[in-house]
């Protein structure tokens, strides 16, 4: 074979492999999908979605509460962290080498590897232990605690993306740096922004530990942020350790309404996204 | 983004404004009554409008938050120590609400369907990693006309802290001073041997799926998961199956003195047809409450508990309810109950 | 218009948006302190009573109150290395398949359907992995492996299911959405003019993108890659139900072992002791220096290879 020969043999082989690579990154999706639609679909229906829950015996009832619960508590903790996380991403894009965003940056990675219980106590003894009770909006504070050093991660990779000549055009027509950063630079990689922003609500709003000591749950529907709350991840585990084989059906059915929740919020926002942005991706 | 996260947020606090329905009391801590408890407060809100929010978080969770004043009343598998209770300045009772039992759930399809029977030496035996095969001489004696295979003997048990890993080896502790000395009792123990399974299910599942093993789990779980468990030879030399009224048993037989504090271990108990490995569960309240509307929601929703209908619940769903003579010294003792210094 | 905002007013906003900015960075730094300290003073107990030798002891027994986290230590590292030698190959095989050869109608969809593996729970893919995925290693996969590879000590032992690969693989799946959709939208970043340069060069499209593309997004992939090791060590759930929880240093990957995550979430809601729950907390502090120490060394390593190679990459 001549080394051109060669070249593309390689080039071909190569892309076979990321083709392998692709099916083997979506078959856990595929498989883990049809083990939640299999155990769990069967038990959605409209009262599913609009009641709560009734006691073990009785069948019937609905995770409505933790639907909210989780709204609530997520809706909440993104309104917290996102603000911190995308400012401090874009301060650390900005200005790169400031003291400052060295040591962002680096609490950032560490802070990405706590386990999410250890920020659930640590909201614990900021919050539950001082008011003297449980509440949603502890476990917001503990899940925008854990969304901030993703958040930062991304949006500071996706600004410094954008290349020089595109900011110093910017400058050089006369735009304050305030505004080339914004409506410039920010903009031109909003969309990595709100990736990394969807992956980190994502990930927060499946997490269980940091709520077990925080929103506590609870079995009634509440809509009041200082109160107890409940939340699908914690229903999810309240069911799934349960001893009847009813609530272990309703464990897998609440996670698969919880992926459905995170899919709408996905699908919301690539919209809006899209409508704004147009043709990118 | 953000847009999706407002529409989210209007659409979950919704129009109108009504009126969240929220919770009069709060209370958190054991995972294994968690089911009887939401069925008792949900009776109970139906009945009289209070709205009790029940949570498991764990036992130990039950007893620190209760410590910590952050929720109304706690709940435990295991009783507080005297130093917990000294850390509470002796403001707390312990009033015991259903009993548990732990059974030993097994995988050995050779067996058919006889039923294993273990006594207390062959099960520590088993735990301290003494016993390796199923053929086993210290088996072999207690099955007698059992094939028992001659393959590898494999342990199973709770990775996490547990009630229930509390009542097993109180047990174990008191029938074979080898594992008292060597191991102890506690929540979560260093086991000799085995593999650690998360939760009741862990266990189960870890059982389910290898052949060869044996491991613990609640009566409850193995009752509505249909699982096979092993005859346990008690105090009095008796062969007995966990049932809920073997368990009741257990608990009648422990003759409570007018002035108990209710913490008593019931393992190993006496009597021809108790079983061995049982338990009462706790509900932690403050004797004197400085909220005195608490103080009463809590003392008429105790009442009510230890009276025979809820205590009927709690046979429906397969917990063993508390034998007639501890439920009434429960009621006796719910008289010293204070709110502010002041009876309820 | 530009031009029309006066001087003054331009500084002021320049100076508004830094300030704003600053406190945002501030608070990251800020948040951390606090939660150390609260750490330290959780663990206090725990520092006096073993203070170094907790991280070299391999004894966990609550009852007679010894605690060392050495097993534990070894656990995260391993899974979490494990987790990275899957991850990263598929991760990247992926993203550069997605941005630079897919059909562009595929692209979105495929994109979309694995970041989805992000959404769903730690609780989920646990339950998913003693159902599904257990079953399935202990039956062909495991099986598979000592037979090929068994000469070698990692691939030896008894097959319970429950292990350290086992927790190394579900670690592999929950990071690799993380790696593959940051790695994705760095490489869509890079300019069209590297790719286009690298063809007319004559390369081949496999060429043009590993050596013009790839490099171009060198940190990028490298800080993708921290995020998911991020992830990996302080998972906690999943690993917690697939890794069999003993305390125990094995040399093979079929035996069960523990991650400092997984002991935390196993104890600390029954911890009864005050040193039991010290020793955890004291774990929850150790588990933050071994993240401040891979993360330097991973750190290290981007410096090492942003510096040490042209930015070109190595050329056609």
């Amino acid at each position: 074979m001549n080394r051109l020969g060669w070249r593309r043999w390689k080039s071909r082989v190569m892309v076979g492999l990321m083709m392998v690579a692709v099916v083997v990154a979506v078959a856990p999706l595929v498989m883990i999908l049809a083990t939640l639609v299999a155990r769990g679909a069967g038990s959605l229906n409209l009262a599913f979605f609009t009641q709560i829950p009734v006691p073990a015996g009785e069948t019937g009832g609905g995770v409505a509460h933790a639907i909210v619960g989780t709204l609530l508590i997520v809706g909440t903790a993104a309104l917290l962290g996102l603000p911190i996380g995308i400012g401090a991403g874009i301060y650390c894009a900005e200005y790169p080498t400031a003291r400052l965003a060295v040591v962002a940056r680096f609490v950032a990675d560490v802070m990405n590897g706590t386990p999410s219980i250890v920020v659930g106590v640590f909201a614990w003894t900021l919050i539950v232990d001082v008011q003297k009770h449980f509440s949603g909006l502890a476990g917001s504070a503990a899940l925008a605690m854990l969304m901030v050093p993703m958040v930062l991660r991304t949006t500071e990779e996706m600004v410094r993306l954008v290349p020089h000549s595109l900011r110093e055009a910017a400058l050089a027509l006369g735009y304050p740096r305030w505004r080339t950063s914004l409506s410039v630079v920010v903009r031109t990689c909003l969309p990595g922004i709100v990736t990394g922003s969807l992956l980190a609500i994502a990930r927060i709003a499946g997490e269980t530990a940091p709520l077990l000591f925080t929103a506590l749950g609870s079995q009634f529907m509440s809509r009041d942020l200082d109160q107890p709350m409940a939340a699908l991840p914690l229903t999810v585990f309240t069911y799934a350790t349960g001893p009847y084989d009813d609530w272990h059906r309703i464990a897998w059915a609440t996670a698969l309404v919880l992926i459905l929740v995170v899919l709408v919020l996905s699908l919301l926002a690539r919209l809006a996204t899209r409508q704004r942005f147009g043709s990118r991706g | 983004m953000k847009h999706a996260v407002v529409v989210g947020l209007a659409l979950a606090v919704g129009p109108g404004g009504e009126v969240a329905a929220q919770a009069n009391l709060n209370g958190a801590g054991a995972t294994f009554p968690n089911p009887i408890y939401q069925k008792w407060f949900d009776s109970y809100a139906k009945k009289t409008g209070v709205k009790i929010n029940y949570q498991s978080i764990g036992s130990g969770g039950g007893i620190r938050q209760f410590t910590q004043g952050t929720v109304d009343f706690g709940a435990t598998d295991g009783p507080m120590t005297d130093e917990q209770i000294a850390a509470v300045k002796g403001n707390v009772a312990h009033l015991p609400t259903v009993l548990g039992a732990v059974v030993l759930t097994y995988n050995l399809p050779a067996l058919g369907a006889t039923k294993l029977k273990l006594d207390g030496t062959a099960i520590a035996d088993i735990f301290l990693g003494k016993i390796t095969k199923w053929n086993d001489q210290r088996i072999a004696a207690l099955n007698p006309g059992v094939k028992l295979p001659a393959t590898d003997l494999l342990v199973v048990h709770r990775s996490d802290g547990s009630g229930t890993t509390y009542v097993f080896v109180d047990y174990l502790a008191k029938v074979s001073p080898e594992w008292r000395t060597k191991v102890g009792v506690s929540t979560a123990v260093k086991w000799p041997t085995g593999l650690g399974g998360k939760g009741n299910e862990g266990v189960t599942q870890q059982i389910k799926q290898l052949e060869g093993t044996i491991g613990y789990v609640e009566l409850v779980y193995a009752e509505a998961n249909k699982l096979r468990y092993a005859s346990v030879k008690n105090a009095a030399g008796k062969l007995v199956d966990p049932t809920l009224a073997s368990v009741t048993a257990a608990a009648s037989s422990a003759k409570l003195p007018k002035t108990t504090d209710f913490r008593v271990s019931i393992t190993n108990a006496p009597g021809e047809n108790s079983y061995p490995i049982a338990s009462f569960t706790w509900l932690l309240v403050k004797v004197d409450n400085p909220d005195a509307g608490k103080a009463k929601q809590i003392r008429d929703f105790l009442v009510w508990m230890v009276d025979a209908e809820a205590q009927k619940i709690a046979d429906d769903l397969g917990y063993a309810p508390l034998p007639a003579d501890v439920a009434s010294l429960v009621k006796d003792r719910l008289k010293v109950l204070k709110a502010a210094g002041k009876a309820v | 218009m530009p031009g029309e905002v006066p001087l003054r007013g331009r500084n002021l906003g320049d100076l508004a948006f830094k300030t704003l900015l600053t406190i945002a960075a501030i608070a990251i730094p800020a948040l951390l302190a606090f939660l150390v300290w609260e750490l330290y003073l959780g663990s206090k107990l725990a520092i006096e009573r073993y203070g170094l030798g907790f991280i070299s002891g391999t004894n966990w027994d609550p009852v007679a109150e010894e605690f060392g986290a050495l097993p534990l230590i070894f656990g995260t590292l391993t899974s979490a290395a494990i987790a990275l030698v899957i991850a990263v190959p598929l991760s990247l095989g992926v993203a550069i398949y997605l941005t630079e050869f897919a059909p562009k109608w595929i692209r979105q969809p495929i994109a979309f359907v694995i970041e989805l593996l992000a959404a769903i729970p730690s609780v989920v893919y646990g339950l998913w992995g003693i159902f599904v995925l257990i079953p399935l290693l202990r039956t062909a996969v495991f099986p598979f492996l000592r037979d090929t590879l068994g000469f070698l000590p990692l691939f030896q032992g008894p097959i319970y299911g429950n292990s350290m690969l086992a927790a190394g693989i579900i670690l592999a799946i929950m990071v690799m959405p993380y790696i593959m959709s940051v790695s994705r939208e760095v490489l869509l970043a890079v300019p069209t003019s590297q790719r286009e340069a690298a063809l007319g060069l004559g390369a081949t499209r496999w060429e043009a993108a590993w050596t013009a593309v790839v490099p171009y997004a060198r940190s990028g992939i490298l800080g993708a890659i921290i995020l998911g090791l991020g992830r990996a060590l302080g998972e906690t759930m999943a690993v917690t139900m697939l890794i069999g929880n003993r305390h125990e240093i094995a040399a093979s990957l079929f035996a069960p072992g523990y991650t400092m995550a997984a002991v935390i979430a196993n104890e600390f809601t029954e911890a009864a002791t005050d040193i039991h729950f010290s020793a955890l907390t004291y774990v929850a502090f150790t588990l933050f220096f071994v993240t401040v120490l891979v993360n330097a060394a991973a750190r290290l390593l981007i410096w090492r290879v942003s510096r040490g190679r042209p930015s070109g990459g190595q050329g056609v």
